[in-house]
């Protein structure tokens, strides 16, 4: 039992630390780059690559790193804390997760290989928008036609990973960015980020791997990638709170800083205490799908659904304890709470996992951590 | 980073399950796990069964019954007795004073006190707070007049917890009024027999005797009880009030107490509404734990990481939040807290509010919570 990054982690998280600092000095230049196509800036696309943070998580044969959770939870964590708005932990952990679960060997060398190195931006299509996607043809190529929304960065990828519901079950596919038949809407969403309408009209696709139902591998990688924006989420609300506590210090009214005010200290420390709270259920996430990966799909439960209390109460106070300039585009620390309600409605909000939660509330007695 | 416990630290928590669990007093355990109240006896007894295998006061210094374990060992043995229903050493002798002694008293003083202090032949009271003097403690008013080989102390103590049982008590007392408020303030040591000492109960609103008024007049104190240094009291009240911070969240009883809740709401955790509260309960209490863990691997020997203050702060009011969910499941049960042998009342439900009323302390000893927000704006934020 040890919460202690090692020497390689640190060094790890110094650097990816070091390029997405320099790469958004501040939330002006981080501004600059969501209001412009695509969204994320392409050459740090090609650093984090160069870096080999795209490629973490995968095997040394797929063209990867072969590195585990915790090192993805790294990155993650740096991507919330200045918002990069690269589409890390939808390409790595949940596209790129899919085709590591599902994929033939041939399929993961080739996707994998180009997503590692910066040169395939592979984003998943799992939301129905009410059309159901289905596939005819058997075999490895087939047609998929219904629609899927919202697709984050879907304008922009130059491959998806589209689930279908077939006579087998849930299937996954991978479909080209400029395929006939793909039709995509692109629009921004409140955080600076992007989300498209992904039309499907006999578009060709290829199976990932053999037929078969993929359910428990979607299952699987649901549960790391929510894990892994728990984390993006838990950079985000440290800084949020660090630039709270600061803005404390030094703003003044009456006379003297805000900071003299208990009622205004009193709320900081609770934040502060939610903080911790949810950083240690978090990282204890990242240990079970490390170490005991038949529990990933509750522990990532259990972090969604405090990560989701916490983040509303860092983002709600951080805009109220900074006054109106918290409410401006042009200061930054708004832009951590739109973020933190983005990442919080994504992938189940905390009502959905306690949700969760409280349906298996029954088969335990005392809850154990270590086990 | 890593989730298991290693082997060693695997093992010990077996064996320390296995004490706990199989050859500790029965009847003790019992009346815990059934939330029933122990006499003086029982504290007794279970203290010095701990004592008898080296397990009482793992935390003073080897030489003097404690034992060289890890942070995170000591913490597996505490969560392990809680889980288990067996009662933590009496925390005035196992986790304030005697640690004191230990690191700041004589030698005559450790030889005299510690080893009973460690089986419980005397039980200790604390003697800290005063009617005027509570979470701004220094400015306590009892005062101790040297006077040849002895001190006169007089003035008034309150809030002295299970005093009723005390045979002697550590107070702090006011030697010099001309200076600093924490600067003129030492601690003795009482004889509780001593004439001019006087306990009156203080009844609580849960209908118990738990604490009690000290008097003290013209209570003569050889001076030889004097811990440590005349007028450095401050100094070893704030190592003593910081180790009793890092007891106080106790993780492992409310555990149990939330496990056993969902034993009596049965059937009725089918509603969506109870279920979801109970889940969160249990997910924050989880936090919690998680948290205890990564400060017990954090913190330096005998320095508490700075983020205990959340333990004592969030412990509690888990703590009493699942008091109030028992208080809830009864339902009209909960009025029945005097209910007798006949009655139709289950015996949790008895219990529920007395106990919940009765915890409404816990978020105001040790450091109220408003006093822990404070260490945590200011020590950690820097507020």
């Amino acid at each position: 039992m040890d919460f202690t990054y090692d020497s390689e982690t640190v060094a790890l998280r110094d650097a990816v630390r070091g390029l997405l600092g320099k790469a958004y000095p501040s939330s002006e230049d981080r501004r600059g780059t969501t209001n412009t196509e695509p969204g994320f800036d392409e050459k740090v696309w090609g650093r984090l690559a160069e870096l080999g943070s795209l490629g973490l998580p995968f095997s040394e044969d797929d063209g990867g790193a072969g590195a585990g959770p915790v090192e993805v939870s790294i990155v993650a964590e740096e991507i919330g804390r200045v918002l990069a708005p690269e589409p890390y932990v939808e390409s790595v952990v949940l596209a790129g997760g899919l085709v590591a679960a599902a994929g033939t060997a041939e399929q993961r060398a080739d996707v994998l290989g180009r997503l590692s190195a910066g040169e395939n931006v592979l984003l998943p299509a799992l939301l129905d928008s009410g059309q159901p996607v289905s596939a005819s043809g058997e075999g490895e190529s087939v047609t998929l036609t219904g629609a899927k929304e919202p697709v984050l960065h879907g304008a922009r990828a130059d491959q998806l990973v589209v689930s279908a519901v077939t006579d087998r079950g849930v299937e996954l596919f991978l479909v080209d960015g400029d395929a006939e038949g793909l039709t995509r809407t692109g629009y921004r969403t409140f955080d600076g980020g992007r989300a498209a309408r992904i039309e499907l009209d006999g578009t060709p696709a290829v199976r990932l791997g053999e037929q078969g139902d993929r359910s428990a591998a979607i299952d699987e990688v649901l549960a790391a990638a929510r894990i892994a924006y728990s984390h993006e989420a838990l950079g985000a609300m440290e800084v949020a709170l660090g630039q709270t506590v600061e803005y404390l210090k030094t703003r003044k009214q009456f006379g003297v800083p805000l900071n003299t005010f208990q009622a205004l200290t009193f709320r900081a420390a609770d934040l502060y205490v939610s903080m911790e709270l949810a950083r240690s259920t978090v990282m204890w996430a990242t240990l079970v799908l490390a170490d005991a990966p038949e529990r990933a799909a509750e522990a990532a439960s259990r972090a969604k659904a405090i990560v989701s209390r916490t983040s509303r109460h860092i983002g709600q106070e951080a805009i109220q304890l900074h006054g109106g300039i918290g409410m401006t585009a042009e200061y930054s620390v708004g832009h951590y709470t739109s973020r933190l309600t983005a990442l919080d409605h994504w992938l189940g909000d905390g009502a959905d996992h306690r949700a969760v939660l409280a349906a298996s509330v029954r088969d335990h007695g005392v809850l154990e951590p270590l086990a | 980073m890593k989730l298991r416990l290693s082997d060693e630290d695997a093992r010990f928590r077996d064996e320390m399950r296995e004490f706990f669990t199989t050859r500790f007093p029965e009847h003790i355990r019992a009346k815990v796990l059934a939330r029933g109240e122990l006499t003086k006896d029982d504290i007794v007894e279970s203290q010095q069964a701990l004592n008898a295998e080296g397990l009482a006061v793992p935390n003073w210094p080897v030489e003097w019954g404690g034992r060289d374990w890890t942070q995170l060992q000591r913490h597996l043995w505490h969560e392990e007795m809680q889980l288990a229903g067996v009662p933590i050493p009496l925390a005035f002798n196992a986790s304030m004073i005697g640690p004191v002694i230990a690191a700041f008293g004589s030698q005559e003083m450790k030889e005299r006190f510690l080893p009973k202090t460690a089986n419980l032949d005397i039980w200790w009271s604390q003697g800290f707070s005063e009617p005027d003097a509570g979470s701004d403690l220094a400015s306590l008013r009892t005062t101790a007049v040297r006077d040849g080989d002895e001190y006169v102390v007089n003035g008034q103590k309150t809030w002295t917890t299970l005093g009723q049982y005390g045979d002697w008590i550590f107070t702090l007392v006011r030697t010099d009024p001309n200076v600093k408020k924490q600067a003129g303030i030492s601690m003795l040591l009482i004889d509780m027999t001593t004439p001019g000492l006087t306990v009156r109960p203080i009844e609580l609103i849960d209908g118990g005797h738990e604490v009690n008024e000290v008097f003290f007049e013209d209570v003569r104190v050889p001076a030889e009880n004097l811990v440590g240094e005349e007028n450095k009291g401050w100094t070893y009240a704030k190592f003593l009030l910081g180790n009793e911070r890092v007891g106080v969240a106790p993780v492992g009883t409310t555990k149990r107490w939330l496990a056993d809740a969902k034993e009596a709401a049965g059937d009725r955790l089918a509603d969506p509404v109870l279920a979801n509260r109970v889940a969160e309960l249990e997910n924050e209490l989880l936090a919690l734990e998680l948290t205890a863990l990564r400060v017990v691997a954090h913190s330096a020997e005998g320095k508490p990481h700075p983020a205990s203050s959340v333990l004592k702060l969030r412990g509690t009011e888990l703590q009493q939040a699942v008091t109030e969910l028992y208080v809830d499941l009864a339902g009209p049960w909960a009025l029945a807290s005097g209910a007798g042998e006949g009655s139709s009342a289950p015996d949790w439900a008895r219990v529920s509010t007395p106990q919940y009323l009765n915890f409404r302390k816990a978020s105001i000893y040790g450091g109220s919570n408003e006093v822990q927000r404070q260490i945590i704006s200011g020590t950690i934020l820097g507020l």
